[in-house]
């Protein structure tokens, strides 16, 4: 990535010249980090990250609202400590004006604190649920989603239309495994399905094996709640033990992601997941950016690469509203909150807790030009990280866990 | 006794030169020197090699969290109460690990810590698992505010300068001594009456005591814990600091930690393959300096310096 | 019934897996009392080149013989130019490897990318076999027949050939063995070589359930360690069986104690090493 330029301690100088002379602050580049992950088992995603952001400001010329926008890379690792690490840099050495990313959870809460004492201007591509619920972080604004938001649908989906009764629901032992279960199982039982089996397999795990035995045969369907190679894996050795023909697996928005997806086989055929982009989308911005995306890198974009191309058109909408005055903060929380994009994802804009309202769509894999993609069958707009329940309620419950909403009807 | 005094007042006057992002960046290898010259105690002094250190520095991180978080104690009582803790846990732990010496002892130190880590995982209503616990303050002594970088630096620089004094005494007293010579010949050291196995006790329950206070001040820094920080990749790294280094030597935990976090947060925003950088790191230490860095500057040092006169 | 007839099922092919793995690094760890670290990133490295190798010639077999070779060579290479070096500098041994480990994790992200790649299983091993109302995937059950396949192997190379007598007299007493002549460095260097090749074949082989990702090196690496440590460092069958109680604990301690899963792996090791320090066939103390 050429135009990643390599830091000089210079930064800072330039920073304190700014400071001291606000009129020539117009004229200074935007600097702009994206924490994202570029090694170890999260890279892949993270990578996306960088090459759709990457091609968004390339398109525009490296500048947004008239001004000139130097990316700043950092890799994280995964690891919340030494992402932080990562974001202090960005902020007390390269004077960032505003952050895309991180990529996973955990990293953002690390984070957390961070952000409100630095007042870093946050554009998130984490799902953690309570960023933007019971604890709200004032700079942080996510125009992804919630961990939860495109599972609800889901599950909405799989009572009304697919009209499941008894289903199983297996995701990663993690806080965003836990909360996509969660919002899945509280939606599929107040439209009057059970959900009767409940796994949480720890995210190393050698071998799905011993939970495929556990598994019950007499329900309709199994939801997966998987993140990067651990849905991959799973749904091949559900394959390997016969058990995607009795009963119909349906996916979370990262399951069967078009990453995953393109080194799948016909296993894959059919599975319906959902999620709040697809590279099938039918709209014109999408179109455009899919088909350059696959043909620099010869692969669909999938959710990675969409969230930093929609963040950075949120970036755009926002930047133009204040005339690219990065600087004033207040303003750009104000005018970020308040922005209508039309992005790659479809129609975006914000709830007062700094979350997205967009489109969630229900995709089905089918085979397109010889190669696999989540074909949309069904549009779910302008969904909530409420769903639809009333905020003030949703918000008196404890954050989707493990232990909330209680199973009621697990079967042992 | 000159060249720590001069480490020691360079480091106090490094703020005056250097910016925020730098300050911060000393203060985690004060944190990180600490933890690694606890490991450098069994490793270097009494010939264990420990992959499960991270244990102290996690535990003493997760009571202090908690017991700030969920039972809103302050800092003064909580820090002598998640030492203690933590040390009683190296004790009990010392009886299972020293069961066993040389790779039995280092499989039994990360089980151990492994299983604190899927603890800290599962048991969500203690630890909010995956979460980690977030929401903490940093203590403020005598009403000193150390939210900014500086102050907090000198706070960890004087704690971390008393703990490594703390274990250079340790090891230059008599009983440093015997420890050294339970690595060197166990053997000898019972037949001439001492009682090694108690000997590695005491040793493991100091180095615990000290992993913990680098926990302490790691949980102050980050003013949050997630059970990454008791993985065995996070036991793997001080243990590859101290190598690094130079085990057995006072100064090598401190440049071995220097060494892996420099590489990692700031070699890493030049290279982006820092992970490939680090690791040809550690090869050429090991071809070109076997026994760690620090020993082998000095070997060089003082080779140049006969063939001058 | 049949839910205990699958997961003992599921439980041999675990310990198959566990010990393809395990043999390798229990051979270089007996003989040389190297503890090999790369062993991880070996089995991960091995599983990739597999994957290239599939995408020329669709065999898995042959795959795991090329990948196998192209990995034993990287070992000797490791082994002759560093680890010779160091040698009896146990801590240099650790950080080398750990080391070497980075870089070869580093550089399959950089040439493979980060995305899981699956090893197509083979055709004829597709179908998975009926065991009354309730199938189980072939394959499993071909991995249980290899893992039985290259123990038998490696008993014979160990008991029946003249390689095999002078590595047991290395690993009984490596001084010994220097002095009645046998060559020791190169005895060394053949059997990491042959280490590093089951480590590269176990990869392909497992390939079909694990697949090839970013991370399957720090997955692999405390599993094969656990298996060699319970079973007893040195020892052949220790290998063997202690992969199989590693696979039997995981599969049943996970289902009927889900809440232990993160800890099961590691409890019986626990329990044998503090009672027996030596391992359940360990010929010396690790």
């Amino acid at each position: 990535m050429s135009f990643t330029r390599r830091r000089f301690i210079q930064a800072a100088g330039a920073a304190a010249t700014a400071a001291a002379f606000p009129a020539a602050a117009q004229a200074e580049p935007i600097r702009l980090g994206l924490v994202t992950v570029k090694t170890g088992p999260l890279a892949s995603g993270g990578i996306d990250m960088e090459r759709a952001l990457t091609q968004y400001l390339k398109e525009r010329n490296d500048t947004l609202a008239g001004r000139k926008v130097e990316l700043l890379v950092a890799d994280g690792g995964g690891v919340p400590a030494q992402t932080r690490t990562k974001i202090q840099e960005l902020v007390e050495r390269d004077r960032i004006h505003l952050m895309i990313g991180p990529l996973d959870t955990a990293s953002a809460l690390a984070a957390d604190d961070y952000i409100r004492q630095a007042q870093l201007l946050t554009l998130s591509v984490a799902a953690a649920e309570d960023m933007t619920q019971r604890k709200p972080n004032p700079w942080f604004t996510r125009g992804t989603s919630t961990s939860s938001q495109s599972a609800m649908p889901l599950a909405d989906y799989a009572a009304k239309q697919l009209k499941y009764k008894r289903m199983a629901v297996i995701a990663d032992d993690i806080a965003y495994g836990h909360e996509m279960c969660a919002g899945f199982m509280r939606v599929f039982e107040d439209a009057g399905g059970k959900v009767v089996q409940r796994m949480f397999p720890p995210l190393t795990v050698p071998d799905y094996g011993t939970y495929l035995a556990q598994l019950k045969t007499n329900i309709d369907s199994i939801f997966l709640g998987f993140a990067g190679s651990n849905g991959f894996r799973f749904l091949r050795q559900m394959n390997e033990y016969g058990l995607i023909k009795k009963m119909a697996p349906i996916g979370g928005m990262t399951a069967l992601d078009e990453a995953v997806l393109r080194n799948m086989g016909d296993e894959a055929l059919g599975i319906i997941t959902s999620c709040w982009y697809s590279a099938e989308i039918d709209n014109p911005i999408n179109q455009k950016f899919a088909s350059s995306f696959r043909s620099q890198w010869k692969y669909d974009p999938g959710f990675y690469a969409a969230a930093t191309y929609t963040e950075a058109a949120v970036l755009e909408a926002t930047l133009n509203q204040i005339k690219g005055r990065v600087e004033d903060k207040p303003a750009f929380m104000k005018a970020v909150r308040s922005v209508k994009v039309d992005s790659c994802r479809g129609p975006v804009s914000f709830d007062q807790y700094g979350n997205v309202v967009g489109n969630v769509y229900i995709r089905r894999v089918v085979r397109k030009e010889g190669r696999l993609v989540n074909s949309v069958i069904h549009t779910y707009p302008n969904v909530s990280q409420f769903w639809t329940y009333k905020p003030e309620e949703f918000l008196k419950n404890p954050v989707y866990s493990r232990d909330w909403p209680p199973a009621k009807n697990l079967e042992s | 006794m000159k060249t720590p005094l001069a480490v020691i007042v360079l480091a106090a006057l490094l703020p005056l030169l250097a910016g925020e992002y730098y300050i911060n960046l000393a203060s985690q290898i004060v944190i990180f020197a600490v933890f690694a010259a606890s490991i450098n105690l069994l490793l270097g002094y009494g010939g264990l090699a420990t992959l499960g250190h991270a244990a102290y520095l996690g535990v003493a991180a997760y009571l202090s969290a908690f017991l700030y978080l969920k039972l809103q104690l302050a800092h003064w009582a909580i820090a002598p109460l998640a030492l203690i803790g933590t040390t009683l846990m190296a004790g009990v732990f010392g009886l299972v690990a020293l069961r066993a010496t040389g790779l039995g002892f280092l499989m039994l130190t990360l089980a151990l810590s492994q299983v604190l880590w899927g603890t800290a995982y599962r048991w969500v209503s203690v630890t909010d698992g995956d979460n980690g616990l977030r929401g903490l303050a940093r203590p403020m002594p005598f009403g000193i505010n150390m939210n900014e970088a500086m102050p907090f630096y000198y706070f960890v620089l004087v704690i971390g300068v008393f703990a490594i004094w703390m274990m250079a005494r340790f090891v230059s007293s008599p009983f440093g001594a015997t420890l050294r010579g339970t690595r060197d010949q166990p053997r000898r050291m019972s037949a001439l009456g001492y009682d090694v196995w108690l000997i590695r006790w005491i040793t493991f329950i100091y180095a615990g005591f000290w992993g913990a206070v680098s926990g302490l001040l790691f949980v102050y820094y980050h003013k949050y814990i997630h059970p990454v920080s008791l993985s065995l990749a996070n036991s793997a790294e001080g243990l590859l600091a101290v190598i690094a280094g130079g085990s057995g030597t006072l100064a090598g935990p401190i440049v071995g930690a220097a060494i892996v976090l420099l590489l990692k947060n700031w070699a890493s925003a030049y290279i982006e393959r820092w992970n490939m950088l680090l690791g040809f790191v550690f090869v050429f230490i090991v071809v070109l300096m076997p026994e760690g860095v620090v020993p082998g500057v000095k070997r060089l040092w003082q080779r140049r310096s006969a063939s001058r006169g | 019934m049949q839910y205990w007839a699958i997961q003992t099922l599921n439980s041999l092919a675990l310990g198959g897996l566990l010990f393809l793995l395990a043999a390798g690094f229990s051979l270089i760890f007996g003989l040389m009392r190297i503890a090999n670290l790369t062993h991880g990133a070996l089995f991960m490295l091995g599983a990739y080149i597999g994957v290239s190798v599939m995408r020329q010639w669709p065999n898995l077999w042959f795959a795991a013989l090329a990948a196998g070779a192209a990995v034993a060579i990287f070992g000797g290479l490791l082994e002759r130019f560093i680890l010779r070096q160091i040698g009896g500098n146990v801590l240099g041994q650790v950080l080398v490897t750990l080391g070497v480990s980075f870089i070869i994790a580093d550089a399959c992200l950089l040439t493979w990318g980060g995305d899981p790649i699956p090893i197509p299983t083979p055709p004829l091993l597709q179908m998975p076999v009926r065991i009354g109302s309730f199938i189980f995937p072939a394959y499993r059950l071909a991995v249980v027949g290899i893992a039985v396949v290259v123990a038998i192997a490696l008993y014979l190379l160990m008991e029946r050939t003249r390689l095999g007598a002078m590595i047991r007299a290395g690993v009984d007493d490596p001084q010994m063995a220097s002095a009645v002549g046998i060559p020791v460095s190169r005895l060394f260097s053949t059997v990491f070589c042959l280490g590093a090749a089951l480590a590269g074949a176990g990869g392909v082989i497992g390939g079909p359930i694990l697949s090839a990702y970013p991370g399957l090196d720090a997955d692999m690496l405390p599993l094969a360690l656990i298996v060699v440590i319970l079973g007893g460092a040195g020892s052949l069958l220790g290998a063997f069986v202690g992969a199989f109680i590693t696979g039997f604990v995981y599969t049943f301690g996970v289902a009927l104690l889900p809440d232990l899963a993160y800890v099961i792996l590691f409890l019986p090791m626990i329990l044998v090493i503090a009672f027996r320090p030596r391992g359940l066939f360990g010929k010396f103390a690790a």
